[in-house]
């Protein structure tokens, strides 16, 4: 019995990859299993390979495994790109259509099953997914009734028959491998899970989750890998709320509307990925300055330019915090679970009413698609802070004599009382130009200098976010201390563990909060290890060099960086933090 | 109830004396009275430029943002609090060149918002620049040997661009002014005026009298049914849009608001924020 597994399945994008391990996969978090997926995709709508690589354990999970278990294959293509990651032991299911053959070299067994024949026996070619999916399920032992509920969901409307013939597509896929081997392979059989009930989602799906959660009722933004999945499923789900979703026609009037909307008074957001932030630079600029909340999404992709539109990086770190000109007060955090995602956009909401400016929510390709197993998230946890809003007219003194309402009154804390339009005696001016407390325009020496340090001041003494860091730190005198930020925390923690087991002494870190930087919170676990290495997804190293700028000791720290495209495998933490701690480098 | 005097402030605009745009700021504090508006029901959203600064001389609410994005502030202003009277304006630089792509698409996707162009042919702010309004042969300090470009026709681009609602003012004419804003405030989705406003410092071509002597008044032609798009389109091009008055209006056409699937009468900014542990459950129980 094994603890954990890994299985994909690729062919030609547009074969419904996707749906193949869609539905094996929720099947197996039904029955309690952790997972994790990855999908490898490109830019277009159909042909060109793709895969959904998924790893199944009876233990929490958050990267994706340097091997493979089992392999499904529509077509060569798809076995001559991945047998590699194959181990001895490994699996290949292939269509025999054809005449599937293992590359040299190759230890893993190969059974070509006839899916398409088989599906069109029943009734369907397309039904092939669900032949593979029931040979799957007979190699590994799985029940097969568990994928009556998730075929039922997936096809009841379009009728019982077609979920009965998906059903038979599956069965008569697991008796193949019945016949050819006897039944499951012992090298393949997962140890019982506990069971429990959790949840199976992607990033985007909890930001969209947090988003109504935290009362968000406008979304503007424009169509981008990979961030649409957030607009998607607000579509679906706002009006419900009697909220709604604006395609707009650039992502400046995506951010420009919601600045439109916040200062209205409704909770709202944007989503976009690299190219999108670039052009919502200058309007980030007007929310900080007019003291407008905002909050925004960058799903980071590989860029610059259209770069690497499908695949994972991590380099919009410095766009984000330097992005737009002049100085303005903002925030960035970086969930690093798909649980934070929800909670972190609940937080977003508030911390831009609170603090009046933008917030920016990074996350990247690979947390914000990839599919997982999530902890319930919990309802109680759900809370709205609307900041220094004035609802009530009553608490406003008359204005009289054209006089306006001070929306910009110096305070100690930078942050002044807000009142939203439609309100009688909160009328107000608003501008980008320097203004004064009242919002006219100001060019006065004086006033400028108060204002700015005004804006300043909301953050200068920290913020109000839960976690700005997530710490795992066994050891108070560690070898190395290894940093990321976003989706890497599960491979860190895999790498981490088994350098353990080589007895490194290892502690990890992860930045949650980017803008303004966590140093009190950064700089004591630096100063604890010997060695520190930075690993990101990017070229040039940006979180590392924040580190630096915040805390020093940049004769400790050390890089590791992933640039391809690729998420970083367990192998590839471990590997480098070897190397360097033998040599001092990577 | 609010005259026109209370939609006045005390600060003094910085516009050159004779500039076309105190006629644009006096129809429309006149428009808001007529319409029995108080201060506080308006927000007036600009852009920048010359024209611009108007929302800082209305005594109302007012958002002065960035360059040419009026139009998407407005929007979602107006999809926060539909109970408010949302008012855009802005130049003809700020609407026709860099937020043209904001124009087109505010125009097709008819929120029920009125926008105001205050079209000069020319940069005023930046001191006299060629605009995409300004006349072939046009000089000014970007094309000291004439403009080579075409002249956009922006009221032509609105009609074909599906508009309901399409007017044409004149800064001298301030009884017809004040009478188009009223009607595009009632008109229930976008409505679109320009207003020639000559820039009496840096457009010596299109001035007062240049305008006197070319425009045709709508008002005064018989016959014109501004509810027939292809009279509007032809009147529009037998003058190279040398007209005022309202050219174009479909009464029928329901506004974004209306066709928003669910969107409720009470503005979004006043309704609960709050989600029913039983909601939530629901939503939570998909992804299970």
């Amino acid at each position: 019995m094994i603890k954990q597994l890994s299985w994909k399945v690729g062919g030609q994008q547009g074969e419904g990859i996707d749906s193949t391990g869609e539905i094996f996969s929720t099947a197996l978090n039904r029955l309690g299993y952790y997972l994790y997926g990855y999908r490898h995709f490109s830019s277009r709508i159909k042909g060109g390979h793709s895969n959904t690589k998924i790893r199944i354990s009876t233990r929490p999970i958050r990267a994706v495994s340097d091997d493979l278990d089992i392999l499904v294959a529509f077509d060569q293509e798809t076995i001559d790109l991945n047998a590699h990651e194959l181990h001895a032991d490994g699996v290949v299911l292939a269509d025999s259509k054809f005449n599937p053959v293992l590359p040299e070299g190759i230890q893993a067994r190969l059974f070509s099953i006839p899916f398409t024949r088989i599906a069109q026996d029943v009734g369907l070619a397309q039904m092939k997914n669900m032949v593979a999916v029931g040979a799957s399920s007979a190699l590994m032992g799985l029940p097969l009734e568990a994928f009556q509920s998730v075929i039922e969901g997936r096809f009841a409307r379009k009728g019982e028959q077609v979920v009965e013939k998906n059903m038979q597509a599956i069965r008569e896929g697991a008796d193949r491998i019945r016949q050819k081997c006897g039944g499951p392979m012992e090298a393949l059989l997962l140890e019982e899970s506990d069971r429990k009930k959790r949840l199976y989602m992607i990033g985007n799906d909890a930001i969209a989750l947090g988003a109504i959660a935290a009362g968000a009722r406008l979304m503007a933004a424009y169509p981008i890998t990979p961030s649409s999945e957030i607009m998607e499923y607000l579509i679906k789900r706002l009006p419900d709320f009697g909220g709604t979703v604006v395609q707009t026609e650039d992502e400046i009037a995506a951010i420009s509307m919601v600045i439109g909307a916040n200062f209205g008074g409704v909770r709202a957001l944007t989503a976009s990925a690299g190219p999108g932030l670039s052009l919502m630079t200058e309007a980030i600029g007007l929310s900080g300055m007019t003291e407008t909340p905002a909050v925004i999404v960058d799903t980071q992709r590989g860029g610059p330019s259209t770069g690497l539109p499908t695949k994972q990086e991590q380099s919009d770190i410095n766009a984000m915090i330097y992005g737009t000109h002049g100085e303005i007060p903002k925030i960035v955090i970086a969930p690093s679970t798909v649980e934070e995602c929800f909670y972190d956009t609940i937080q977003a909401f508030n911390l831009a009413d609170r603090y009046q400016c933008p917030v920016i929510l990074l996350s990247d390709l690979a947390l914000s698609l990839g599919k997982q197993t999530v902890e319930p998230l919990d309802y109680d946890r759900i809370q709205i802070d609307r900041g220094e809003l004035v609802t009530d007219s009553e608490e406003l003194k008359e204005l009289e004599n054209s006089e306006l309402f001070k929306r910009y009154e110096l305070t100690e804390e930078g942050i002044s009382p807000r009142v939203l339009p439609g309100v009688k005696n909160g009328l107000h001016h608003v501008t980008g130009v320097e203004h004064d407390e009242t919002g006219r325009p100001s060019e006065l020496a004086l006033n400028r200098k108060k204002m700015m340090e005004k804006r300043l001041r909301k953050l200068s003494q920290g913020i109000e976010f839960q976690d700005p860091v997530h710490i795992h730190a066994k050891h108070t005198q560690p070898d190395l201390l290894i940093v990321g930020i976003n989706s890497t925390r599960g491979v860190i923690q895999e790498g981490m563990e088994r350098l353990e087991k080589n007895g490194v002494k290892v502690n990890h870190l992860h930045i949650r909060q980017l803008l303004p930087f966590p140093t009190d919170q950064v700089k004591p676990l630096m100063e604890q290890a010997k060695k520190v290495v930075v690993v990101e997804n990017n070229a040039t190293g940006q979180l590392a060099n924040l580190v630096k700028l915040h805390v020093g000791m940049g004769e400790k720290i050390s890089h590791i960086l992933k640039y391809d495209g690729n998420p970083f495998l367990p192998s590839e933490i471990y590997n480098q933090c070897k190397e360097m701690l033998v040599h001092g480098h990577v | 109830m609010a005259t026109f005097k209370d939609f006045r402030n005390k600060v003094k605009p910085n516009w050159c004396p004779g500039c076309g745009d105190f006629s644009v700021l006096a129809a429309m504090q006149r428009a808001f009275a007529n319409q029995g508006l108080e201060p506080e029901d308006v927000v007036l959203v600009s852009g920048i430029g010359c024209s611009g600064r108007i929302s800082g001389y209305m005594n109302a609410y007012g958002f002065h943002g960035i360059h040419g994005r009026a139009l998407p502030i407005a929007q979602g202003l107006k999809l926060a609090n539909r109970d408010l009277t949302v008012v855009a304006a802005g130049g003809d630089g700020d609407g026709f060149a860099i937020g043209m792509n904001h124009t087109i698409h505010a125009i097709r996707r008819n929120m029920d918002i009125t926008y105001i162009v205050m079209d000069n042919q020319v940069y005023g702010l930046t001191k006299g620049q060629t605009s995409p309004r300004s006349e072939m042969g046009f000089k000014t300090k970007s094309t000291p040997k004439g403009s080579i470009e075409t002249a956009l026709a922006p009221l032509e681009m609105a009609l074909t661009a599906g508009a309901g609602f399409v007017a044409q003012g004149f800064s001298s004419d301030l009884k017809q002014l004040t009478r188009l804003i009223e009607e595009g405030l009632r008109h229930k989705g976008f409505s679109l005026i320009n207003v020639y406003s000559p820039c009496v410092t840096y457009n010596k071509i299109n001035t007062y009298d240049w305008f006197k002597e070319h425009l045709v008044n709508l008002d005064q032609e018989e016959g014109y049914d501004p509810s027939n798009r292809m009279m509007a389109m032809q009147k529009l091009m037998e003058t190279e849009g040398l007209v005022t008055g309202l050219i174009y209006q479909n009464k029928e056409r329901s506004s974004y608001e209306e066709l928003i699937p669910g969107f409720r009468e009470t503005g979004l900014a006043k309704q609960d924020l709050g989600l029913e542990r039983e909601k939530f459950d629901q939503l939570v129980a998909e992804f299970s």
